[in-house]
Formats: structure tokens, sequence, C-alpha cells
């Protein structure tokens, strides 16, 4: 039995403990904020924090999440908007939408260790979050956007 | 704003996976199958008290329901279309609520591809809005005992302005609704002074509900009692199945059992590939049973296909006199005398959409009718396709349309959605169907691969005397007529015979190439390839003359003059030429601008940055681009800026549009930098985004400016005209910047680093 906290609720799991973590937030707990785009770890989509840092969760075994926190998108901010999503709406960042709750969990993770990224640091830390659509420009703005509005 | 959310998320905290009950996708403003109704009459649009068409309803809460009839793939369709409908009516948008349309013909076409939208329905979409408002300003009259003629509409309300009396939406509904609908010729539109949306835009519908996670895609539908599948597919276009041993794999915690899905017949068309499905509780325990198959395939005639020696023909081909599809003068006589003559070149690959949201459908088939969710452009297709697999009228086949997590064509080609249906008959229960990354990189409907070579001979100024261009690759048409090996005039009219030049002797052909996969559309389809070919080689040959490019360019495109399409097969995209001319005047126009806004010929480029230009009519849309880039003595590529200068006649949504071409120039950036597909033996070589990369946002151009020209000509394209400038403008800026010309596709072949 692994336990773990999923938003600030104690969660038990007790099937394959080499599940991902996303397919366990997804089609067991019914979290369907993180997105399954790859599997491998390569476009970001699935990006949630595990005790705060940004963490794929299509690569994160289920063995590897006990006793830790975990924090999807509809856990990011418990009085509404978190900067970055209300920074994300400004610029509208957003086409067809899918990859976003991605970026703005590995942004959000950016701006709690970097208060104010340089254009070269927020291309490092956003490297590992592919947009299909063609966003990064917005994206870009609306980190540093954010990261006014936290300052 | 969040029309679609899960709501019982609780539910699924509590319980473990899938406990029996209710319906549990949330989707709470589409409409649900009401057994008898044929067509369904199930949109709130329909139920409202005033119901004057079937696009809107108002309820006397003054609500305005609009029926969103086209898919949301990122493009704001779902949002831009019902905007018109706002204006017109001259609604307050934050009283309007949209509900997405299942797939039903009374809504006429709902093929979201070709970048028409817009300019197939802004007409609709504005007589629905002026229908409903000349009934409520009728209605008020009457009650008010005013001429109609003295009352206006003023944001949500009619108002007679001398009495000082007003009425909103709401209060008008019931009396407006026992009125006649009037005709056509009845209805007088707002004045272009009087729009509040159009011209101006708005955010996308979904917005907040897409950064709060709780938008609804395909791959987040979810019905009670659902199971998943992940489907092991031969390997090899037209494959069977010799043997299989599902054994290890029903051993896989979770796994339920395994289903054949049987081959196609050919052509494939939308048809389901065949294969063998793995039905599990939930995706991990699918994916992780379908690796335990053994499967052996008869791998069938395709399996001769290796893309090294296809592009070899393909090239051996394009050498070879074709099939003439538009002629000027006499080509060959300027050639025959024997002057300097340029030669080139040029392919691209086989290219993969890869949208973020792999393929994914859920159907229940259950007493004779098929629902089904899916982040599909097509849901008309979809009921095509999935009547003919289980045999059941399309009236029985309901698709419900999630949001798409990209689409670029893809997701208007349902065989993923049949298989969907084909499982939850076999299973008895809603079969959920994920696709991988790595199915759907293997799987695709690719982007044809293509050869272009093209020749000129040039005059004492310097300017093309004779010009030859012939393309030669495996067409669309193949994927539903296994003889076809031609393109048709719907792709060669792609930036092909449409070659806007003013050259005396010009020669376009086209020749035949045998398909070994499946082809199909992907965002800007063949004009890729095309106006890669064109742009790059009249690059090649202002180069050659020693003429600046954008001056050279300007001197082809020659005087403003509408072309003359006598004698050509051209569709013009399926619009009437008298409506969407092809006018060399705006093509010039959008030159000029963005050599303006790019500075071009001002700046002083050091060793190893340039810029390249390039300039292209698609969907009925001109664009021209300017793409400046630095490369490294590393050989690293880097976007610096973009400006693109775009006239799309018409602009419903100029934020959106703005966005969309953002975006076309890092779609590009992904086609110029890494995009290939390649096969061996018949069989995809890429899986994931590892030998499959997309630009990220290093990779992607820093700064993209897009000016969009103000017009009043009707409104044209916006999600795929960006895309073809771009492709060759990154490519002449790359010889600008290195001297290396590029002619094959990806730059990964150029040997920069």
């Amino acid at each position: 039995m692994i336990q773990l906290k999923v938003n600030e609720t104690q969660q038990s799991f007790n099937g394959d403990p080499d599940m991902p973590l996303l397919w366990y937030l997804r089609d067991v707990l019914g979290l369907t904020g993180s997105k399954f785009g790859c599997g491998i770890g390569l476009c970001g989509a699935c990006t949630v924090h595990l005790n705060g840092q940004a963490a794929r969760s299509c690569m994160t075994a289920m063995s590897e999440t006990a006793g830790k926190e975990v924090t999807t998108v509809e856990g990011l901010d418990k009085n509404g908007l978190h900067p970055v999503q209300k920074a994300w709406m400004q610029i509208n960042v957003p086409q067809c939408g899918y990859c976003q709750v991605g970026q703005i969990m590995q942004a959000a993770a950016l701006l709690n260790s970097n208060k104010k990224p340089a254009d070269r640091e927020i291309d490092a830390a956003m490297s590992g979050n592919i947009c299909r659509c063609g966003t990064y420009q917005r994206i870009r703005a609306a980190i540093k956007a954010a990261a006014e509005e936290m300052a | 704003m969040s029309v679609i959310e899960n709501v019982s998320r609780r539910g699924f905290l509590k319980g473990g996976i899938m406990a029996a009950g209710a319906l549990v996708l949330g989707v709470h403003d589409y409409s649900w199958p009401l057994s008898g109704d044929n067509p369904p009459q199930g949109t709130n649009a329909d139920r409202a008290t005033l119901h004057p068409g079937i696009f809107l309803g108002i309820n006397p809460d003054g609500i305005v329901w609009i029926v969103a009839h086209r898919s949301e793939m990122g493009t704001t369709s779902r949002t831009t279309l019902p905007l018109v409908v706002a204006d017109e009516l001259d609604a307050d948008w934050k009283r309007v609520k949209i509900e997405q349309a299942i797939g039903d013909a009374r809504y006429g076409d709902q093929n979201t591809d070709g970048s028409h939208s817009i300019r197939s329905f802004y007409n609709v979409m504005r007589e629905a809005g002026a229908t409903a408002r000349f009934m409520l300003i009728q209605a008020a009259a009457q009650q008010w005992g005013v001429p109609a003629t003295e009352c206006e509409t003023n944001l949500h309300a009619v108002v007679h302005k001398s009495t000082n009396r007003r009425a909103g939406y709401g209060e008008l509904a019931d009396a407006s609704s026992k009125l006649p609908v009037p005709p056509k010729t009845a209805l007088k539109f707002k004045p272009k002074s009087a729009w509040r949306y159009i011209g101006k835009g708005e955010v996308s519908y979904d917005l907040e509900a897409v950064v709060r996670g709780k938008a609804i895609y395909g791959m987040d539908a979810r019905v009670d009692g659902m199971v998943y599948a992940s489907v092991e597919r031969p390997p090899v276009l037209g494959g069977k199945m010799k043997t299989y041993d599902d054994k290890e794999a029903l051993k896989v915690a979770g796994v339920r059992q395994t289903f054949l899905i049987d081959p196609f017949q050919p052509p494939p068309a939308f048809q389901p590939l065949g294969g063998i499905a793995v039905i599990a509780d939930n995706t991990w325990a699918a994916f992780q049973g379908r690796k335990k198959l053994n499967v052996s395939w008869d791998n069938g005639p395709n399996e001769a296909y290796n893309s090294d020696a296809y592009q070899n023909e393909l090239r051996e081909t394009s050498h070879q006199p074709s099939k003439v599809v538009r002629n000027i003068g006499d080509a060959d006589a300027v050639f025959s005398k024997g002057g300097k003559a340029y030669e080139a070149d040029y392919y691209v690959p086989l290219l993969a959409h890869a949208s973020m949201e792999p393929l994914v459908a859920l159907a229940d088939f259950k007493d004779g009718i098929a629902t089904v969710f899916a982040p599909t452009q097509n849901p008309q297709a979809v009921q095509d396709i999935v009547s003919k697999e289980l045999g059941i009228a399309k009236e029985n086949v309901i698709c419900h349309v999630t949001l798409l997590g990209g689409g670029f064509g893809r997701k208007s080609k349902p065989d993923y959605v049949a298989e969907a249906a084909v499982l939850s008959k076999k299973v008895g229960r809603p079969v959920k169907v994920v696709w991988t990354r790595e199915d759907d990189i293997k799987f695709d409907y690719y982007n044809a691969v293509a050869a272009m070579y093209m020749k000129a001979v040039l005059d004492g100024k310097g300017k093309p005397a004779a010009w030859l261009q012939r393309s030669v690759f495996p067409p669309i048409s193949s994927t539903f007529d296994v003889n076809a090996v031609y393109g048709d005039a719907g792709h060669l009219q792609q930036g092909w015979t449409d070659i806007p030049y003013d050259i005396p002797n010009l020669r376009i052909e086209n020749g035949p190439a045998k398909a070994h996969v499946r082809i199909g559309w992907l965002r800007s389809v063949a004009n890729i390839y095309h106006a890669f070919a064109v742009q790059c080689f009249t690059d090649e040959l202002a180069h050659a003359a020693g003429r600046d490019q954008v001056d050279y360019l300007l001197d082809l495109i020659g005087e403003p003059r509408t072309l003359d399409f006598k004698g050509v097969d051209y569709p013009n995209y399926g619009a009437a030429l008298d409506a969407y001319p092809w006018e060399t005047g705006r093509l010039r126009r959008v030159t000029e601008m963005v050599a303006e806004k790019a500075g071009w010929g001002k700046q002083k480029h050091s060793k190893g940055t340039g810029v390249g230009i390039a300039a292209h009519r698609s969907f009925l849309t001109y664009v021209a681009t300017v793409v400046e880039v630095e490369v490294s003595d590393q050989g690293e590529v880097r976007i610096p800026r973009v400006e693109t200068v775009l006239d799309a006649g018409l602009v419903v949504n100029p934020e959106a549009t703005r966005a969309q071409f953002e975006g076309a120039a890092v779609f590009g950036a992904s086609i110029v930098r890494s995009g290939e597909i390649t096969a061996t033996n018949g069989a995809i070589n890429q899986s994931n985004f590892q030998d499959y990369p997309v630009a990220r946002i290093k990779e992607a151009p820093y700064q993209t400016n897009v000016t969009i020209v103000d017009s009043d000509a009707p409104p044209a394209g916006i999600g795929e005209p960006g895309v073809p400038p771009f492709v060759a403008a990154f490519c002449n800026a790359i010889f600008a910047a290195t001297g290396k010309r590029v002619r094959d596709l990806p730059i990964t072949k150029l040997g920069l680093s």
C-alpha cells in the first residue's frame, strides 16, 4: 500500500507500483488536468509538482510517490487562480490548450525557485515542454508577467 | 466560463476504478440522444424560448445559446463564429453561452479543415444573429405600439429612443417567439461602424477552463463502465496478422481480454487498420498488456517500400516529361536555344502531424446506437465510417465533439474513432481507445513526400524568359483510390498551378507516384512543398541575377492584375473566382509591407546572420514573411525575429489571427529543422519526440510580429496560410547566413553542425 497526498488529500494506492503517477491521477482519481502526450518524459504535458518540484508524472512510478505530496493543476491554487494562470489568461497564451497545464506547472515551479528568470533561464526551464501550436513567445511573456505579479 | 467540465471527480476520488452508475462525463451543455428524435433535437438553442434557427436560442433569463458546429483545435472557430452571431444579434458576449454541436448534417459542413470556417459560415452566422434581432425588434415595436423602423438595439436590449423605452432580449423572448421567422431578404445587417466584436475579436471562450485544467479533450472523456483499449496494428500498411499469442498479455493485472480487429479492404480511407486490441481497466494496464503480445505479420507488398530508394524514384520521375497541368508560351523553345539554364531539385519528406493530444476516442454501442466522444475535426465523417463499420444508420451514430488537443488535419480522418466503435460492439461496454505517441507517429496519414524539379533561363535583365516546374508526390487521393498516382486539382492548385509570376514561357507539370503509406492533408498541405520549391528557386535566381531578393520577387510577381485561369483546372479552394479573385496586387502589397517592417536592405548582416523573404497565397490569403537567422560556429540556428504581413480580407478575430501566424512560424520551424518521416521495409522508422522532434522554445522564433492588412475583401483562411512562406523564407535566410542552399528538407542534412 502506497500512501501519498494529492492536492493535500491523503490517498492510498495498492495497485501496480510501476504504474506511472499520470495514469493514477487520470484513470483512478479522475484528475484529468495533467495530460498524456508522449509517455516517456519528452513533452512535459504531464508535468505535476512532486514535493514542490516539477516532475513528469508519466515517468514517475507510483512507488516513487510514497510519502510524497503531489500537486496537480487542480490543486495549484486553493483560492482560485495562481498568478501564472492569471498571466496565461492575460497574455492569451493557449491555442489548443492541451499542453498548457504542463507548461503552467513547469512555469510555476520555475518561479518558485527563481523570482525573476532571464530569457535564457526561461528557455532552459521550459525546454522540456513542447507546444505544437507554437505559443512559446507568449509563454515567455506570460512567465515574465507572472514574475512581476509575484514580485 | 467553463462549459465542459468533469462533474464527477469527487466520485472518482472516493471510488476505485469505474464504479457503476450514471454517465459521469459532465458535458452538460451537450445534447443527449433522445430515442425517436431524428434528427436529434437536443441543443439548448433548440429548446430555448426564441429559436428562429438551428444556431441560436434566447431564453427569458436573457441567456443567448449559440451553437458552435465546428471543432475547436486551437484556431478559435468555436469562439469566433459565435462571435459573429453575437455581433449581428447585438448581444452582450458575457450573456452568451456556447454549446458544441454533435455531428449532424443539418448544420451543413462540419469538417473543420481547409481554413474555411469563417469564410464558409460568416454569412450564415450573420443571418442567424440578424434574424433573431429582427424578431426581437418586431416584438418590442408591437408591445410599444410604435413602428419597428423607429426601434433599434443596444447591447442585449431593444430601445425606442424618442419615448425612452427599453426592453431586454430576455423579456422579449416569449413575444418574439410567436412571430414569423423573417425571410432573408427582410434582414438588415449592422453597418461596419456598429460592429462590436467583428474585427475586434475575443479570447477563446474556453480560456479559463484550459488554464484551470478543466477543459475536456477527447483524452479526458469518461463514461461510467468504460474500459480502455490499446491496439497493436500491422506495422506495414495493408499488412495482415499471421499468428498471435496473448497468453502473457492476459496475465497482466488489469487486462481483461483481447479482440481482433479485421484488416481493412483497400483503399484504406478511414477504416481501422486492423490488428489486436488489449482491453483493460485502465490505460496503463492496456499499454502493458499490449507489450506482452506476441504477433507475427504478413506485411504484404508495401514491405518493399524504403524511403531512400523512393526518394531516388521520385527524383528520376521529376526529371522526365510528365503531365502538363498548365502552360503559357513555349518554355522548351527558349530552353532549346541553349542559354544558361538554372536547374534545382527540391525535396520534402513525409511529415507527421504529432498533435499534442495523441489520437483517442470513446465509443459506447448499445441498443443499435453508437454514442461516441471524440476529438474530431469532422463529426459527420465519424458518423459515416462508424455507421459503415457497425452496419447501422448514420442517424444512429451520435458523435459528441470534445475539444481537440491539436488536429492539423489528422483529426478529420476518423479511423481511430471507428476502432473505438468496433471494439465497443465486440466488448459490449463503452471502450476508450488510447493511441500512444508511437502509434500516433507510426500510423498517421502523412503529408506527401515530394520532389520538385525547377528549371529556368534568364533574359538580359535577369528575369526568367522560360520557367519549368515539375512536382512528383503520392497524392492524397491514393488513400481513397489505390490506383491514383497523379496530383488532383485540389492539391496542384496549392501554390503550383497558381504560380503568380509574370513569365512569358511557363510550363507546370506533375508526375506520377504510387503511395505506400496513407497520405493525407496536414496544415497547409501541398503548399508546404510547392512554396518551398518556388520561393527558394526564386531566391536562387535572384542571387544568380545579382538582384535584391525583394525587388526580384516583386519583379516576378509583376504588375497588379487578376490571374487568368482559363483552361486551367483551378478550384480556388472551392471559392468562386469572382468573389475571391487571385490578385497579384495584394501579394505585392504584403511583400512591400513586410520588407518595410523588417527594415529590408537597411540592416548590415554580420557573419552567420541573414534574412530571407518569401510570399505566397494559400487558402485565399496573401502572406509575405521575412525570417532573420543567426547561425553559430557550431551550426546552431537561432531565429531572433520573424515579420509576417497578411491580407486575409475581413478578419473577424485579429488576436486569434496573430496567434495563428505566430504558431505557423513555429510549425514551419519544425518542418525545416527536423520534419522527416521515413520507412524501412514498409514500416515507419520514427516513433516519438526523440526521433520526430518538433520545435521547442529555443528552436522557435524568439519574436514573431504579425501585421494584418485592413481589408474589406471577404474573409479568407487563417489557420494554414502562415506556414508555407515561413518555410521558404527560413530556408532563404539560412542561405543568406551560411551560403548553403537548402534543397532537401529537413536541414539536418545540410551539415551545418
